[in-house]
């Protein structure tokens, strides 16, 4: 066992802001995520599958001389065409959420071994010309690409809780989930809206993946890594909330990072599952 | 029905003869595999399958049996068989320990324990992973002898898992025929009418939660041994858990022999692949395996066999009863109390919703053998006196004395077996069981029955005497709303009752079915059950009732005989609001 040693107040402040960078990637993962689950009633692993993807898709236009950010504006079109894909085929053949679950873990497994034939399983870094680049505030350093994840992150949580607030087409979709059969009779178009939603998932996905791309490494059975914490942040968060999973997926990542520079890594994982255990206990309600 | 168990035993003494063969090393691996998974998947599903409640934890329990008997072997020279005993132990103490907390809890339920039981798993794989337990490394057990059990080491590990897989076999059908399997099923569709209905939910989620967890451990025993070297890494994974619940899945969660179905199959289909040089392409046929399973097979393979052959499994009993002549059975006269003595006793119930006073304080005397009306405006406290009452809110206030015992903070299903029913407005019935099977659980949990023949066969008379006989096989699902108010209705009598609530059992009827549901209630009354009528219909009120309260703002406002009551002018401004002077 690795005793406690009290790391100095530069350390715990960086360690801090970096786990505000990777909760933020949690959150942007675990966004299309919920609003799948919670709106859709689909639980969709294939969301990792999504961004794995995408990010690969980054990967190998920035080995051809793409700008990663600029490969977006094909990323996430292709994307949201893929998302509305398998919604459609999903509500084709009325599949069940725990259904969802298992025919989404199937298409994890194809999208592993399309990644695999292409790419192989080797470790994937993305070059760019602001890879390495960070800055400096009151003593601590800010990487580039971790910093544009968070402006991504807060920046789409944000939209999309607008959206689904102000917005008819918003309130359109959180009373489909409520009760799609009376939403259809006050003329809320639910199928088109489902399949505008799935494609948004998957475009949400898809983004994640580009913000993967820029800060880690890539391998293709990395994708079964994430699953855990961000269904974490996405349960934390509550199911079908905008910002949930980014505030959720932010405190994880503090904790995890905290807790890292306190003990050791290898008890990273304990902090943020305790954590959502002791909450989902005493306040089931609030979670999901 | 007795046929099964010695099917599956003859089916192990038979396997057990496969080492005899002298294949090739590999067939043995092959086959303990396939046997390993389906201790696993089966293990599973006796939780998740017949509950419902999808355990994600399914690693952190094989895992702990697997770790158990790695620490007893590597340091402390225990003989591995004595170590799988306590590997199912340990697993199976982790599994209540977690249940304990987590069902208690009323609001976890399907996805929270999804996830709670993943976490579980990350939880329990850091604190392995940080202890000695593991220190990091793995644990190496190259050292520890292998028992000579059969002839070859490898056959040494298939017949192990053979016993382990036949044991699993045994208690998966025994579960699912029995009266405790009922409940599980029953606990899947509507948990909260199950334990009205007097199934114990908490405990019987507990027991199938320990057996479960047992049957991992000796899993994870076993594979502590075959692998020779453990890692956190490959135990505490998502991987175990997601393998096994779609092998059950793709089997069927609703059949004991289901996850077994799927488990030879997805063994087989991965060993198929990745033996031969192309593992990656597997991965992929496997994906596409399975949605294609998915897609075209919802229900699981088995189910989708029994149809194609036509079988039913559970409905086969009901179609073929004989109709026996209509009796009217007569309450049991357990205690010489005659009509008019007070049967139930409420008095200052109160029950509020963070601030929201549903009940503020009533006093109601409900005497044998009586109809009483119970009326009031909507949102005046009826549902949730009847909430109350049978027990599925605790009562802020107040005290609850049935047939003289004190039934006050009693969980619903000790109230429910203390003979107290009730019926739902919108009608809950079990949706996956037949029309005979969701009467015959009320008569095996409320009426103490614990045979499941007799208990669908007493099940068939309440049919008989609501009328709906002829539906014994059918699925709630087919029957109009009037049937499934009745299926309500012989649900609360199966349990043989002193005392029915019945709330609002004509709302949404036609006249002509109101009237056949007025003579069934009278006819109710006359084989000897009390009832309070919760209703609005007030022709029926009228012509059933021989008293009526009236409550409003969850107080009682008046009480009396109908035709009095009505008159009142403090009930007629409650329904009617004040005249604007």
């Amino acid at each position: 066992m690795s005793g406690f040693t009290l790391p100095s107040a530069s350390l715990l402040s960086q360690s801090i802001l970096s786990g505000v960078f990777v909760g933020a990637l949690y959150g942007l993962m675990g966004l299309g995520l919920s609003l799948s689950w919670g709106l859709l009633r689909l639980i969709n692993l294939a969301h990792f599958a999504f961004a794995f993807l995408a990010a690969y898709l980054c990967y190998q236009m920035a080995t051809m001389g793409v700008d990663p950010l600029l490969t977006l504006l094909v990323i996430v079109p292709a994307f949201f065409a893929i998302g509305a894909g398998l919604h459609w085929v999903m509500a084709r053949f009325r599949v069940t959420p725990f259904n969802s679950l298992l025919l989404t873990f199937g298409l994890m497994g194809i999208a592993e071994a399309i990644i695999q034939t292409i790419w192989t399983a080797d470790f994937r870094k993305l070059e760019s010309s602001y890879g390495e680049m960070k800055f400096k505030i009151g003593g601590l350093f800010v990487p580039i690409p971790e910093f544009i994840t968070l402006l991504l992150a807060v920046g789409i949580s944000l939209a999309v809780w607008a959206v689904l607030r102000y917005t008819d087409l918003g309130k359109a979709m959180r009373a489909a989930a409520e009760d799609a059969p009376i939403a259809s009779a006050f003329g809320v178009n639910q199928q088109r809206n489902a399949l505008l939603l799935a494609g948004t998932c998957a475009a949400l996905a898809s983004i994640a993946g580009v913000c993967l791309a820029l800060s880690f490494t890539l391998a293709p059975s990395q994708m079964y890594a994430w699953i855990g914490v961000v269904f974490a942040a996405v349960m934390l968060g509550g199911l079908g909330r905008a910002l949930g999973p980014l505030i959720a997926g932010t405190l994880i990542g503090v904790s995890e990072a905290v807790t890292m520079a306190v003990t050791a890594p290898s008890w990273a994982p304990i902090v943020s599952f305790t954590l959502l255990i002791v909450i989902l206990v005493l306040r089931p309600g609030k979670a999901a | 029905m007795k046929r099964t168990p010695l099917i599956i035993v003859g089916a192990g003494v038979l396997l057990a003869f496969v080492p005899k063969l002298g294949l090739p090393a590999f067939y043995d691996s092959l086959l303990y595999l396939m046997l390993h998974w389906i201790v696993l998947a089966t293990s599973w599903n006796m939780l998740s399958g017949y509950t419902g409640y999808f355990s994600f934890g399914h690693g952190a329990f094989f895992g702990a049996g697997l770790y158990t008997t790695s620490t007893l072997l590597s340091r402390y020279d225990w003989p591995f068989l004595w170590t799988l005993p306590v590997a199912a132990a340990v697993a199976a103490l982790l599994g209540v320990a977690l249940g304990a907390v987590v069902f208690r809890v009323k609001g976890v339920r399907g996805e929270l324990f999804a996830l709670l039981t993943l976490a579980i798993t990350f939880v329990i794989g850091t604190i392995v992973v940080n202890t000695p337990l593991d220190g990091g490394n793995g644990v190496s057990l190259s050292a520890v002898p292998v028992p000579a059990i059969g002839p070859t080491q490898s056959s040494t590990f298939y017949l192990l898992a053979l016993a382990a897989a036949t044991l699993t076999m045994l208690i998966a059908w025994a579960i699912f025929v029995s009266k405790f399997g009922a409940g599980l099923f029953a606990i899947h569709d509507d948990e909260d009418a199950a334990e009205v209905m007097g199934v114990p939910t908490y405990r019987y989620k507990l027991y199938a939660l320990a057996i479960s967890c047992a049957l991992a451990g000796v899993a994870g025993g076993i594979h502590a041994l075959f692998l020779s070297y453990v890692t956190v890494g490959e135990v505490f994974t998502i991987a175990v858990p997601l393998t096994v619940v779609l092998m059950s899945v793709l089997g069927g969660t609703r059949h004991w022999a289901g996850p077994a179905v799927g488990a030879v199959a997805i063994t087989a289909l991965l060993y198929s692949f990745t033996a031969a040089d192309h593992a990656v392409a597997g991965k992929a046929m496997i994906g596409v395996i399975l949605i294609a399973a998915i897609l075209f097979m919802p229900d699981g393979i088995l189910p989708r066999l029994q149809k194609l052959f036509g079988q039913r499994m559970l409905a086969a009993t009901g179609a073929a009863h004989p109709p026996s002549q209509i009796v009217t059975p007569a309450m049991p006269t357990t205690k010489a109390i005659a009509a008019g003595d007070v049967l139930l006793r409420v008095r200052g119930l109160q029950k509020s919703f963070k601030g929201v006073r549903a009940l503020t304080g009533v006093d109601v005397e409900v005497r044998r053998g009586e109809i009483l009306g119970l009326l009031g405006p909507n949102g005046s406290g009826k549902s949730t006196f009847i909430n109350v009452v049978t027990g599925h809110y605790l009562p802020s206030a107040g005290q609850i004395v049935f047939e003289g015992r004190d039934l006050t903070g009693r969980a619903a299903h000790e109230i429910a077996a203390s003979g107290i029913a009730r019926t739902y407005q919108i009608p809950r019935p079990f949706a996956h069981l037949s029309v005979l099977d969701n009467v015959a659980l009320a008569t095996m949990f409320g009426g103490a029955i614990h045979d499941v023949k007799a208990a669908r066969h007493q099940a068939m008379t309440w049919l008989e005497f609501t009328g709906l006989h002829d539906k014994a096989a059918a699925r709630p699902d087919d029957l109009n709303l009037h049937q499934r108010k009745f299926l309500e209705l012989a649900r609360a009598l199966a349990s043989r009752p002193r005392l029915v609530l019945l709330d609002e059992v004509l709302c949404g009827l036609t006249p002509s079915e109101i009237d056949d549901a007025v003579a069934l209630i009278r006819r109710i009354r006359d084989q000897g059950s009390t009832i309070v009528f919760v209703e609005h219909v007030m022709r029926a009120v009228m012509a059933l009732t021989d008293r009526i309260v009236v409550f409003n703002h969850g107080e009682l406002l008046a009480e009396g005989s109908a035709t009095d009551v009505m008159q009142r002018p403090e009930v007629m401004t409650a329904y009617l609001g004040k005249a604007h002077a």
